[in-house]
Formats: structure tokens, C-alpha cells, sequence
């Protein structure tokens, strides 16, 4: 069966349950999901799961193949992982970061030497780090090593992406092209694309499908426009809000009234 | 414009040119050391007695293959241990002032070498050539054994495995000085010799012993390399590239504790070392561990034979205990590295 089924998933951290009996309907292929919510609703959780770097109980089947009996080493190369914390400032540089994540991808039937290497080169000139390939990442802004970390996961071209608040140390510039390229990623790889979100009009325009969570239950999935509507925001963020139409035509999350003034509920 | 995989061909050049002038710098610091001494041996004396023992008299041919050789060889492989284990501990733990000391195995070292020496142990007539380095390596082993069970109770996190290790330094610290107050004169000099580091005790046996362990514990680092660079992005990042992170460590800080109690359990505390070394290597080769770790190694290898070459040559007439000069050629070493660097990146 093509595409990402979770069901019945529970994670929980020493004892306290964060996510606890998840079901979301199938999500597509060629997708990219918004994972939504306010703050601590599991959202880095639920990805950490997927990822598998987070013990969870229930099915996690991408096209079928169970990801939770799957051998690790199959399961990293089906699946990339950014994680919310920045590349650590260290002293290896930008372009080795790149090289040993696709050098991660590489065995096991992986590519080759040299199309790893054309891959980095790829990506690396994709995010426009050409010209900080060889400086250490301790020398790098915060959102340029963002960048480094987002080539990471894509020069491995994984089938299920699982990003992390990817956008949050980078410019307005560098928000709309990274999401832009996530979303080519998804079609032209056929792959899942779930981004962890905190600006739902960048996850209104690059997104298809949502996820929105609160205490780690969903409060609504489905394709963007029709599970995102002013009162599930509402009861999730505790905000009065309303959804227009800018002049360009994209739908807007514009907030209105005092926090907490407009539940929906 | 060349292609970055062109680029990146020419820094892994000057990385192997790195470690080719730390080697060299280290076989010819080695060289002078063995022909350095104040017994007066000349070069031509020197080099025909390393080829043949015998053209030299029995007086000289002792100083040269049972002092010099297997003190100046000790701090070499001393120098190699504990430069690749303060590589090893500083990526794991992800802290530059991290290093076998950090972890309290110098310490606990100590600790081992004070009771044999203050208390007299001979252990069924094995003297106290055996006993010293054998319970100073055992108390490093348990040092090292405490703190990773501890950690293994409650979870490897990296702070907690740091406080560990200075909880024990400092645990150390007491109980030597508690030995050294009630000590006789005579087993206090010991002590406080046995502390300042020294390659006086080295013997063929010995270096024998710690040749083997880097003989199998080096290649058993460098089949890691990869997985340790990964763990530099960072422990998510790495754990999503298939990293098993919670096992790297272990098994870095056993290879690490094991090498560091060997070395410090025949030399005496010689601290410095596992933390320059590494530093040393950062700013030539980065840290790409197929290049870091050896040049760790190496490194720390150097420091500590220049320190075993000064340590003969600042006080005319006396040797002095190579752990009192690690610092005077080591931080040298690591500003005139700082400086260069600054000025080509």
C-alpha cells in the first residue's frame, strides 16, 4: 500500500505518555504534511518516532514495510531526519557534513563513490553553500548551518523526510526556497515530505496535507484546505483567528481578538 | 572554477601532509632524545651502538639500550596513547577540555601508586617495581569502570559522565593527600615523584605492553572514524545516519580508559597531554577522525618526546620529570599552530 499508515502509535518519555494511540488516515506520496501545533503537542516527538530514534509502540508501515521491524540500517536509508537542533559548531566543514551524510547513504546498495560525490556537489550548490563548502561549521551562522543540516537529509534522498522546524534560523529568503525545494523533493522523488511547523502561512502555501495536534492526540488531518479551518486552529492555539485570501490568491492565518478570548469550543 | 570534490582532493592532500610532517617532526625529536644525555655518549657512539650493542663498553651499552632507548620510546608510546585517548574522550564526551584526567583515571592512577608506596605493598615478594604500576593501572581500570557503570545506571548523557569524572578527580585528590599526611618522609618523596610523571621506570617489558595495546586498540579506533565524525554534527544527526550513539561511547571510553591507564600506571600523572594533543591535531587536520585521531596521536606523541628532550637539556646534569615540561613544549607548540592557522583560514 503506497504511502505513510500510522496507527494506533504511543510514545512516552520515562512513564508519561506524549502521544498515545495516534491514527491518521493514509498519508500520500508526492506530499508534503505540516505537522501543527502549539508548543509541546509532540510534534518533534511524532518525527523522533518515525525516525525511529524514539522507542513507540503501534505500526508505522511506509508503502507497506513496517518501519519498526525493519533492520536500522535499511530504515536510515528509507528515512532522512533533521533534527530542531542546529549542526553542532564544530571544526569539520560544511562540505565534509554533506560528504559523510551521503557517505551514511552510501552502503548497502547505495551509490557510488562518485555519484555520492556529484550528489553533495548537487545539493550543496542548491542551498547556495558553494562558497562556504570549506569553511568549519563553528564559523557559520546559525541559519546557514540550518542549510548544512537540510543538505544532510536531502543528499541522502530518503522516501519519508522528516524535518523538524527546518525553518526556523533562516531569513524570509531562505524560508520560501527551502520549503519550495522540499516540496519539488516530494514530487519528483515520489517521497513524504512531514515538516514541523510554527508559521502556519508558510505551512498554508508549501503544504498539501496537516497534521494538527494538541497533547498529543490529532485534532485534525487531511488535506490542507479542509482540515484547516479557523475553529480547529482556534482549539489549538487557544487564538481567535480567521483564514483569507491575500491578493495573490493564497489562504492567510490573520489573528484576531485577545489570546485566549476566541475558543471555538 | 574547480569543482568542490577538486578542492576538498587538495585539503585531504594537506591534511597527509600534516600527518607526514608530524611523523617526521616526531622520528627526528625521537632521534635526539636517544642521543641526548649527560653521560657524554657521542652520535657516532650512539648510532653504531643502536646497530650493534656491542661495539660499545658495557657501561655505555647499558645507558644506551636500558635508559635512553626505553625512555625515550616510553614517552613516545606514552605520548601516542594518550593523545588518541584524549581524541577519543573529547569527541564523545563533545568537550575540548575533556580527557582521561576529566575522567579521573589519572586520579584513581595515583590513588593506586600511593597505597602501594606509602603502605609498603610487595604482594608475595613481587617488589614494588610490579606492585606500583600494577595497582595504579588496576585503580585506573576501576575508576574508569565506576564511571561507566554509573553512567550506564543513569544514562549516558554527556554532562553527567563529566561530573562523574571530576566527582572522582577530586575524590583522587583526597585520598593521595590523605596518604601523602601520613606517610613517612621517605614514601612521600616517592609519592610526590610518582605524581610529577616521569619516564625514569621505563623498561623493555613495559613498552612491550603498551605497543600491544595501541597495536590494537589504534586500528579498533580508526574502524570507528567515520561513526565519530558523525557523532561531531551532532547526537540526532547522527543517530538518523544510523549512528548507535550510547555504543560508540562506550566502546570509545573503554578503548580510551584502557590505553590511559596503561600509559599513566608506568609513567606517573602526566595530564597534559590528552588535552593538547587533540587540540594540536584540530588545528592542523580538522576533524575528520581519519585524519584527527592520528594526528592526535602523533602529536601527543611529539609533545612529550620534546618534553622527554628538554626535560634532559634545560638543567645541565639533571633529568628532569617530564611531567613538570610537557607544558613548555606543548603550549609553544599549540600557540605558534593558533597563530599559523589564523593567519591561512
Amino acid at each position: 500500500m503506497s504511502g505513510l499508515r500510522i496507527e494506533n502509535l504511543s510514545v512516552s518519555y520515562r512513564d508519561r505518555g506524549v502521544i498515545e494511540n495516534l491514527t491518521l488516515p493514509v498519508l500520500p506520496r508526492s506530499s508534503v504534511v505540516a505537522v501543527l501545533g502549539p508548543n509541546a503537542a509532540g510534534k518533534s516527538t511524532l518525527l523522533k518516532a518515525l525516525a525511529g530514534l524514539q522507542p513507540s509502540n503501534g505500526e508505522i508501515r511506509l508503502h507497506g514495510e513496517n518501519l519498526n521491524r525493519m533492520d536500522a540500517n535499511l530504515r536510515q536509508h528509507r528515512v532522512g531526519y533533521l533534527p530542531q537542533a542546529l549542526p553542532l559548531a564544530s571544526g569539520l566543514l560544511a562540505y565534509e557534513l554533506v560528504l559523510g551524510a551521503a557517505h551514511a547513504a552510501g552502503g548497502g546498495g547505495g551509490p557510488g563513490r562518485a555519484e555520492r560525490e556529484s550528489r553533495v556537489e548537487a545539493v550543496i550548490r542548491e542551498f547556495g553553500l558553494e562558497t562556504l563548502a570549506f569553511r568549519r561549521v563553528s564559523e557559520l551562522s546559525g541559519g546557514r548551518r540550518q542549510l548544512v543540516g537540510i543538505a544532510q537529509v536531502l543528499v541522502r534522498r530518503p522516501q519519508l523526510l522528516l524535518l523538524d522546524e527546518p525553518t526556523s534560523a533562516l531569513d524570509l529568503r531562505w524560508q520560501l526556497e527551502v520549503l519550495a525545494r522540499v516540496a519539488a523533493y516530494a514530487r519528483s522523488e515520489h517521497a513524504i515530505a512531514l515538516v514541523a511547523l510554527h508559521d502556519l502561512n508558510l505551512a498554508l502555501r508549501f503544504c498539501d496535507w496537516t497534521v494538527l495536534l494538541t497533547d498529543g492526540r490529532a485534532l485534525a488531518c487531511g488535506p490542507m484546505n479542509e482540515a484547516i479551518t479557523p475553529e480547529a486552529l482556534a482549539r489549538a492555539y487557544g487564538v481567535p483567528v480567521r483564514i483569507e485570501r491575500c491578493s495573490q490568491g493564497h489562504p492567510m492565518v490573520i489573528t484576531g481578538g485577545a489570546p485566549g478570548s476566541g475558543r471555538a469550543d | 572554477m574547480s569543482s568542490l570534490r577538486t578542492r576538498y582532493a587538495g585539503i585531504v592532500r594537506r591534511r597527509i601532509a600534516w600527518l607526514a610532517f608530524f611523523l617526521g617532526a616526531l622520528l627526528l625529536s625521537l632521534a635526539t632524545d636517544i642521543a641526548t644525555g649527560p653521560s657524554g655518549l657521542s652520535v657516532s657512539e650512539v648510532l653504531r651502538g643502536l646497530f650493534r650493542r656491542d661495539a660499545l663498553s658495557g657501561p655505555q651499552g647499558v645507558i644506551l639500550w636500558e635508559i635512553r632507548l626505553p625512555q625515550a620510546l616510553m614517552a613516545v608510546l606514552v605520548g601516542l596513547a594518550l593523545g588518541l585517548a584524549g581524541a577519543e574522550t573529547q569527541t564523545v564526551l563533545n568537550n575540548p577540555l575533556a580527557s582521561p584526567y576529566t575522567l579521573g583515571l589519572t586520579s584513581a592512577a595515583t590513588v593506586g601508586a600511593a597505597l602501594a608506596l606509602v603502605f609498603g605493598w610487595s604482594a608475595g615478594g613481587l617488589g614494588q617495581h610490579v606492585v606500583v604500576p600494577g595497582l595504579a593501572f588496576l585503580c585506573a581500570l576501576g575508576a574508569s569502570l565506576l564511571v561507566l557503570t554509573l553512567a550506564r545506571i543513569f544514562g549516558t548523557g554527556v554532562d553527567l559522565l563529566i561530573l562523574f569524572g571530576i566527582a572522582l578527580v577530586f575524590l583522587g585528590n583526597a585520598i593521595v593527600a590523605l596518604l601523602q599526611f601520613i606517610a613517612d618522609s621517605a614514601a612521600l618523596q616517592q609519592v610526590v615523584f610518582w605524581t610529577l610523571g616521569s619516564v625514569g621506570r621505563a623498561t623493555w617489558p613495559k613498552l612491550a605492553m603498551l605497543a600491544a595495546a595501541l597495536l590494537a586498540i589504534g586500528p579498533w579506533s580508526l574502524g570507528d572514524a567515520w561513526r565519530l565524525t558523525a557523532l561531531r554534527a551532532g547526537e540526532d544527526q547522527a543517530r538518523s545516519m544510523g549512528v548507535a550513539v550510547e555504543r560508540l561511547r562506550t566502546l570509545a571510553l573503554v578503548r580510551a580508559s584502557l590505553l590511559a591507564a596503561i600509559a599513566v600506571s608506568f609513567t606517573g600523572s602526566i595530564g597534559f597531554i590528552g588535552l593538547v594533543g587533540p587540540h594540536i591535531a584540530r588545528l592542523a587536520v580538522g576533524e575528520d577522525h581519519r585524519f584527527y585521531l592520528p594526528a592526535s596521536a602523533l602529536a601527543g606523541a611529539l609533545v612529550l618526546s620534546l618534553a622527554a628532550l628538554a626535560g634532559k637539556t634545560l638543567v645541565p646534569g639533571v633529568v628532569l620529570p617530564i611531567g613538570i615540561v610537557t607544558a613548555l613544549t606543548g603550549i609553544p607548540l599549540l600557540i605558534g599552530l593558533l597563530l599559523t592557522q589564523r593567519r591561512t583560514w
